[in-house]
């Protein structure tokens, strides 16, 4: 067994431009579940509008990189709205089986043949980047940056800076957001929505903000994977809002910087079995094929989560008295 | 491309010929990328992917023509084709029909379309191709055959959906699980009826036994204890979420990542009227949905068992006080909802026709449509909301490209809970 690169491979996936959308999109999520207590199971469908607004604003309609992505933030905050408007109203439950069908509806809108002109169907859309200006507006010179597994390109080393930049900031608003009276009353409405509305808010209104802020950031999670990989369908499904819900239980629900740790831990541990389950297999230790060995680490997801909710639901950092869901 | 020229009488004349076109072609095979790519010293360039039924064809051809510049290739065996052009301007893309198999043509859009390229360097031109003998048939006899596709679809969806919502009527949770239960059956009758090629008559009943079994022992060794925990519903939900990716997984770990047949699933089609044909396995799924909800009909309103199922489902703890073992009745729902999902699996798989790892996936979202519809929690609710949802989701294809055609199924969900959020059947104080 190689056991440098296995190591190798696992420290690079602390720091990649993957790392960082799925870590913007827990903190959405964040802030519907953890923050909010509204079961959103549709986060792959944020990022997805996300990733499509602005790929399609740029080929389709010749914007630049930086108004394209605006596209995509305003259709995050579209679909938040066609989400939220029918189903806040109705218990918590209706949400998740809209959400996770809204999302799917995305998915299949983005993948039928009837529009590939504009979305590429199967094969996705690529070279955005590189049209609206997203490529040129990288201030590294060309070589190679970093040390170990850390070692970039320019453009990768641009993604990531752009990527941690957006993070930072959504990382400090929600912050400022959570310790605002704004926050204490979003608090307040997973604790407790009718004493809430006893005092006078409008509940339904509050709702929607904090769905429309959350969807705000699972979309930006998905420009910033658009802008280092390409927008393909296959990779918007359920298993993603439910790996994302994954790292957000990981790291604790109702902290601002459990999710980003947790989708830290999450991806690179993903990373770690991609690695050494093929290593272990071919070696000889695990009595499987390659193909098995890579699927056995979705198993042990699968059962991770199960474990985690279970046993630890507040995550690594959480509180447990600040987790209603647990009763 | 080979079979093709040997085909051709003129040339079994002239064997020479023969090797010749076939060297060339080898030869061609053996560098793909210059086999179906013609023009690559440009910059920009029309790509598109030719496939039936989701299967690439190979060797047909594509021409591109636009002010004075024209070119053509053929398909290589991924069915993709890539045609270089000078500049960014429109072009006409043609298909070759002769090429396609036979009883293949462009069903929308005719053989020669328009494309204009947009900001990026290359632009995708798919036709819209398919077996040629569907816009022969009359519409009036399409919409017959897909209206009985989607009771047979409904049914099967409405075996799937009464156990969800029994479930969810009796515990509170949403099983998001189910989907997984639905490919065990399935993948159960895979594992009796070919890799251990016990006769399908024994298989199938074995599969739905093992399905209960399955239910059985997800309540003994998980929901059980958790209930006993004390966990919340929320929380009950997400570990369903968790399991729902452990046995999907699980699933793909035993039969991989492709598409299993169950036996007999090609049985002969029956012509009943006009050009509307059923197959053998289409009748008889339709009758055993039928017989199998008419006995569940009969179970939930007639025996002791379903009796006390609906009045837990009402108000459990009354239900508790007035002597129902609850724990025992609980038991029993997940038994029998497990073993309906199972058989509904069978039967979509002889549906589909197919068994996939994710499967479940797809059916989890109509399901849960279905179920919503009818209204969360009533097992009559969730049969009428599964036969609508299976109506919607084969009539859909006739006005929309069927590959949205689920789209029209979860449209419908999220228009009802606008509208009439209790669902059908449902009592507006349930939702809370």
């Amino acid at each position: 067994m190689d056991w440098g690169t296995i190591i190798n491979n696992t420290l690079a996936g602390l720091l990649t431009p993957t790392t960082i959308a799925f870590a913007l999109a827990a903190l959405g999520l964040a802030m519907h579940f953890g923050f909010a207590g509204l079961l959103n199971f549709g986060i792959a469908g944020f990022m997805a509008i996300g990733a499509y607004g602005y790929a399609i604003s740029v080929l389709t309609f010749g914007f630049p990189w930086w108004l394209g992505m605006i596209v995509g933030i305003l259709g995050s905050i579209g679909f938040a709205i066609l989400l939220g408007v029918p189903t806040l109203r109705l218990r918590g439950d209706y949400l998740a089986i809209v959400t996770i069908a809204a999302a799917e509806i995305a998915r299949l809108l983005f993948l039928t043949t009837a529009f590939t002109d504009v979305t590429g169907s199967a094969d996705g859309l690529f070279g955005y980047n590189k049209a609206g200006g997203f490529t040129d507006a990288n201030p590294f010179p060309p070589g190679s940056y970093g040390f170990g597994p850390w070692t970039y390109n320019s453009e990768t080393l641009w993604v990531i800076t752009f990527g941690l930049g957006v993070l930072a900031i959504c990382v400090w608003l929600l912050w400022a957001l959570m310790r605002s009276p704004w926050g204490r009353v979003i608090k307040g409405i997973r604790e407790d929505e009718d004493a809430i509305r006893a005092l006078g808010k409008n509940v339904f209104a509050y709702k929607l903000q904090a769905l429309i802020i959350g969807g705000v950031f699972g979309g930006m999670g998905g420009i910033i994977y658009a802008a280092f990989a390409n927008v393909s369908p296959g990779v918007y499904v359920t298993s993603i809002t439910f790996f994302i819900w994954t790292s957000l239980l990981l790291g604790g629900a109702a902290t601002i910087f459990g999710p980003v740790i947790g989708a830290v831990i999450f991806w690179t541990l993903q990373a770690f079995l991609s690695n050494i389950l093929p290593e272990l297999s071919s070696s000889g230790i695990l009595p499987v094929d390659g193909t098995q060995a890579a699927t056995l680490r979705f198993v042990l997801v699968g059962i991770g989560l199960m474990l985690l909710v279970i046993y630890r639901p507040q995550g690594i950092f959480g509180d447990k008295r600040e987790m209603t869901f647990v009763k | 491309m080979n079979f093709l020229s040997v085909g051709n009488p003129k040339r079994l004349l002239k064997p020479l010929i023969i090797l010749f076109t076939a060297l060339i072609i080898g030869l061609g095979l053996m560098t793909p990328a210059h086999a179906d790519s013609v023009g690559e010293e440009f910059d920009y360039a029309v790509v598109g992917n030719v496939k039936v039924e989701g299967e690439p064809v190979a060797g047909v051809r594509m021409t591109v023509e636009g002010g004075d510049y024209s070119a053509s290739t053929v398909t290589d065996e991924t069915g993709s084709w890539l045609i270089g052009v000078p500049e960014k301007s429109e072009y006409s893309v043609t298909i070759d029909e002769s090429t396609l198999p036979a009883g293949v043509i462009v069903l929308e859009g005719g053989v020669t379309q328009e494309v204009t390229f947009k900001l990026g360097d290359r632009v995708v031109q798919n036709f819209f191709i398919g077996e040629g003998e569907r816009n022969e048939v009359a519409f009036i006899d399409q919409v017959i055959a897909r209206v009985i596709y989607g009771i047979n679809f409904g049914l099967m969806l409405g075996l799937a959906s009464v156990g969800l919502s029994l479930v969810f009527g009796t515990t509170g949770l949403s099983n998001f699980a189910h989907g997984e239960m639905v490919t065990f059956g399935a993948v159960a009758a895979l594992i009796l009826g070919v890799f251990l090629e016990l006769p399908i008559w024994v298989a199938i009943p074995a599969a739905v036994l093992l399905s209960a079994g399955m239910g059985w022992s997800l309540d003994a060794g998980l929901w059980k204890p958790l209930r006993s925990r004390g966990l919340g519903i929320i929380q009950l939900m997400i570990v369903s979420i968790g399991l729902s990716l452990t046995m999907r997984y699980i699933i793909q770990f035993f039969i991989g990542g492709g598409t299993e047949q169950l036996p007999g699933f090609d049985s002969p089609k029956i012509n009943l009227f006009g050009s509307v044909a059923l197959s053998v396995n289409d009748l008889y799924s339709m009758g055993i949905s039928i017989i199998v909800i008419v006995a569940f009909a009969f179970w939930l309103m007639k025996t002791k068992t379903g009796k006390a199922t609906r009045a837990i489902s009402d108000n459990p703890d009354l239900a508790a006080a007035s002597g129902i073992d609850v724990d025992k009745v609980i038991r029993i729902v997940w038994i029998v909802s497990a073993a309906m999902a199972g058989l509904a699996g069978v039967l979509w798989a002889y549906f589909r026709p197919g068994i996939k790892w994710d499967m479940g996936t797809q059916i989890l979202l109509l399901i849960f449509a279905a179920v919503t519809l009818g209204g969360l929690g009533t097992a009559f609710g969730a049969l009428i909301g599964a036969l609508i949802v299976g109506l919607l989701v084969e009539t859909s294809s006739l006005f929309i490209p069927s590959d949205l055609k689920y789209v029209a199924a979860l449209v419908v969900l999220i228009g009802v809970l606008l509208f009439r959020p209790q669902g059908i059947m449902g009592r507006k104080q349930r939702i809370g």
